[in-house]
């Protein structure tokens, strides 16, 4: 009995660890789908652009994981910020099919640039913690997982803080209600829409220097698994509610995590599918979701 | 203060405005009546800057701002208070009315403009911490007009604001419209309710299928034989 629970523990911990990462990623999808009701299918794409970044920053310029970690959210910041000017602005009026398709579009393109630029073949994350491990009432923990929660911990906490006590934060949730309403109040719309782009982009970029961490190897397709993972769980927390995709990205990495445990690692990836499935048939607005009102 | 010349509206294939031409003069309440329909709305989107197709010329205080995006007209003192009252459902009393001065950092007179705003609605003062969505329609209508003030207006456009309140609530809304504009904000009221309207208001246009058809001092154009079968129900 006391081993099951240890080992239902111990699963839960990785689970957690895994499902931080997740959720980092989740926020991204959300939080634009909530603006600009676009799921930006190249999310997971600048998520892997952020591990590059940081594999860079780490080895090129030799610097150490926090700084290498601010390096590759900026750079994705700004690369969000490029893609929805250059890909998504233009298209603010059409169908929302078209931009749909342009987002794939961007997506195979930042695929492509990097197999070209970086090969196929997976890269060695460098070591930047040396692997330590602790053991606490029979359940493993180890520094990395430490980091990831600390660092994914800290960045919610900052997001949250920045949604809901500053003044851009208001201008955030304004126009993801109602930006007509919002241009009235003398918000400018297309730089909030900016801004969400850059802080989602920038929370994915930790998330894939999190993942080289924590997995140690990257390579340029890293982002479609993950990413596709990821809309899964901000789609099953709710897309368009920012704690949704918390909620959301951590279920949906505890469930991988037993799911490997109690069946086999074959099963991993279904994992995904299965529960995009359940929820669409049981709650499609997500877990904490409101039917939504269509705006008219 | 506000001068439009010649405004053309088209949505797609529909012609919404078809060459309209007004002004507000400064410290006035004007009313733009008309029917369901008529254009009124379309032509207060097109003076916020809200309307990419609108065609002609808007003057607001000797400027050209028919070309100016939204949020910049609201810096320069000409705020809406939208139809159908658009409060922010999920989002507090206090935070609505804050974003009301979203483009202000004048932190002292936003504070004053607060407190005034409570004073004329007191409701609002007790309800600031709950969810707009959860007020009723008068208090959402009060909560709008709040908003509306919180960026210090010079000059106000309200659009329907009487729409479905109870005929006490309306009377209450249009005493605090003139009180508004006895502080010096000058109003230009979209009304289907022609009767409130032309009871307040010191000049008046009446629209219909996208023209002005009639325009004067409220008063004459209250006593027009046309306007009192077509809107005042004789
Ligand atoms: N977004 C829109 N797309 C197409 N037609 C519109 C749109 N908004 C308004 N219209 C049309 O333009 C005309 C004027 O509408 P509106 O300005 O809302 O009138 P009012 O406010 O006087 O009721 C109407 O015929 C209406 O159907
Ligand atoms: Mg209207």
């Amino acid at each position: 009995m006391v081993e099951l629970t240890q080992e239902i523990i111990q699963q839960l911990v990785n689970g957690i660890s895994l499902g931080s990462i997740y959720a980092l990623i989740a926020l991204g999808y959300t939080m634009v789908y909530g603006i600009i009701k676009l799921i930006n299918f190249a999310h997971g794409d600048i998520y892997m652009i952020g591990a590059f970044t940081g594999f860079f920053a780490i080895t090129i310029l030799n610097l150490p994981f926090l700084p290498a970690l601010f390096v590759a959210m900026v750079v994705a910041a700004l690369l969000g910020v490029i893609i929805e000017r250059l890909a998504y602005r233009p298209l603010r009026n059409s169908t929302r099919i078209a931009a749909l398709i342009t987002a794939i579009g961007v997506s195979f393109l930042i695929q492509n640039i990097a197999l070209l630029a970086w090969k196929p073949d997976p890269r060695a994350f460098p070591d930047v913690f040396p692997f330590r491990s602790y053991q606490v009432w029979g359940i493993y923990l180890d520094n990395r997982q430490l980091v990831i929660l600390g660092v994914a911990l800290l960045l919610m906490v900052i997001l949250h803080y920045v949604v809901h006590y500053t003044r851009i934060g208001r201008a955030m949730r304004a126009v993801a209600l109602d930006d007509e309403a919002a241009r009235l109040m003398g918000i400018d719309v297309d730089r909030v829409i900016s801004i969400t782009f850059a802080i989602g982009s920038a929370l994915a970029a930790a998330a894939g220097v999190l993942v080289g961490i924590y997995y140690n190897r990257i390579d340029p397709m890293m982002g479609v698994m993950p990413g596709l993972k990821a809309f899964v769980a901000a789609v099953l927390g709710g897309i368009g509610v920012i704690p949704g995709a918390m909620l959301g990205g951590l279920v949906m990495g505890v469930a991988e995590v037993m799911v490997v445990a109690i069946l086999e690692s074959t099963w991993k990836d279904a994992v995904a599918f299965a529960i995009l499935i359940i929820i669409l048939l049981v709650k499609p607005a997500g877990l904490l979701g409101r039917q939504t009102r269509e705006k008219v | 203060m506000l001068k439009v010349g010649q405004l053309h509206v088209y949505y797609g294939g529909i012609h919404a405005l078809k060459g309209i031409s007004f002004q507000v003069r400064e410290r006035e309440i004007v009313t733009l009546i008309g029917a369901n329909g008529a254009g009124k709305t379309t032509t207060l989107k097109a003076i916020s800057g809200l309307l990419k197709g609108a065609n002609g010329s808007i003057r607001y205080m000797g400027k050209e701002i028919s070309s100016v995006p939204a949020h910049s007209i609201v810096k320069q003192g000409l705020s809406q208070v939208p139809e159908g009252r658009r409060v922010f459902g999920d989002m507090t009393v206090a935070e609505n009315l804050a974003l009301g001065a979203y483009h202000r950092r004048d932190a002292d007179a936003i504070q004053t403009d607060m407190e005034w705003v409570y004073e004329l609605f007191p409701r609002l003062l007790e309800r600031r911490q709950q969810m707009a969505g959860t007020l009723s329609g008068g208090e959402q209508q009060m909560l709008a007009i709040g908003r509306g003030l919180m960026s210090h207006p010079r000059l106000l456009l309200l659009d329907e604001p009487s729409m479905g309140l109870a005929p006490l609530l309306v009377k209450e809304i249009f005493e605090i419209v003139k009180q508004i504009n006895a502080t010096g904000v000058t109003i230009l009221l979209v009304e289907q309710n022609a009767h409130m309207a032309l009871s307040v208001a010191d000049t008046a246009y009446v629209m219909e299928t996208g023209r002005i058809v009639l325009s004067g001092p409220a008063k004459e154009v209250a006593a027009n034989s046309e306007v009192r079968a077509a809107y005042l129900g004789g």
